[in-house]
């Protein structure tokens, strides 16, 4: 028996539940606050899987900073309102259908990662520490890197030109 | 069933909801959101192989994915401000004409 399996199977619950509240929710505020739910749940299975770096940089990039930047924009526009999920005009159909492909898309997953290909022995990570993530950043994936913040100061410069007043 | 098993069914669970939610929800905010839970599944999924695996790997590449989402998400706010100033609205059936 995996001593992991009992907190997994409680994570996996609630971080379960807290998509379900993002997918049903009527208040942008609460969706967003459903979604840092789920993602601090996340950090804490990383843990559980044995990555504090990742477990880390998930809280403080995804459950910090993006989600702050997501309840600004929400609070800015004053957008929290949402109005109940209706078909668009004219495609009565649209609800059904993406229930279904979504119902299609879980069966497809399954099949490829569980009757596809089964799973094999599971074996220990040898080093994960923070320290053997950053030697393999700056050494065999120093390139990757650098086109990353490239990405992030372009991305920084579109967000800046993009919202200035005019 | 071992922990990588599980997180990898935790994962798939995780991307169809996301799905539906890009697909179910009309506000474009709910929308930036599902992708963001899509992603993170993705994520919970690289983490758990590298786990079986024993790589490293996995976990350099869920540090890419995270930086990719935040540029993502700046740029695409900063697009959803920008169209609320002008249509005054965040839902993307108002969005539907090609001309500005």
């Amino acid at each position: 028996m995996n001593p992991d399996l009992p907190v997994l199977i409680v994570l996996g619950a609630v971080s379960v539940a807290s998509a379900l509240g993002l997918l049903l929710s009527r208040n942008a505020i609460y969706a967003a606050l459903f979604l840092v739910l789920n993602f601090g749940v996340g950090a804490v299975i990383y843990l559980v899987l044995n990555a504090p770096f990742i477990a880390v940089v998930q809280v403080s990039v995804y459950a910090g900073a993006i989600m702050v930047l997501f309840l600004f924009v929400i609070m800015l526009l004053g957008a929290e309102r949402l109005s109940p999920g209706e078909n668009p005009p004219g495609m009565s159909f649209q609800r059904p259908l993406a229930i279904a492909l979504g119902g299609v898309l879980l069966g497809l997953a399954l099949y490829v990662l569980f009757v596809r290909q089964p799973p094999t022995t599971a074996t220990a990570l040898a080093d994960s520490s923070p320290m053997a993530v950053g030697l393999s950043l700056f050494g065999p994936y120093l390139f990757p890197f650098e086109v990353v913040s490239i990405l992030l100061l372009v991305a920084m410069v579109g967000a800046v030109v993009l919202t200035r007043n005019r | 069933m071992d922990s990588t098993t599980f997180v990898a069914f935790l994962s798939s669970i995780l991307f169809t909801i996301g799905a539906l939610g890009v697909l179910l929800r009309r506000s474009a905010l709910l929308i930036f959101m599902s992708v963001e839970l899509m992603l993170n599944a993705a994520n919970l999924a690289f983490v758990a192989f590298a786990h079986r695996w024993a790589q490293l790997d996995g976990q350099i590449f869920v540090f890419f994915v995270m930086a990719v989402a935040a540029a993502e998400v700046a740029v695409g706010l900063a697009l959803i401000v920008t169209i609320f100033r002008t249509k005054r609205s965040t839902n993307v059936d108002d969005l539907a004409a090609l001309k500005g």
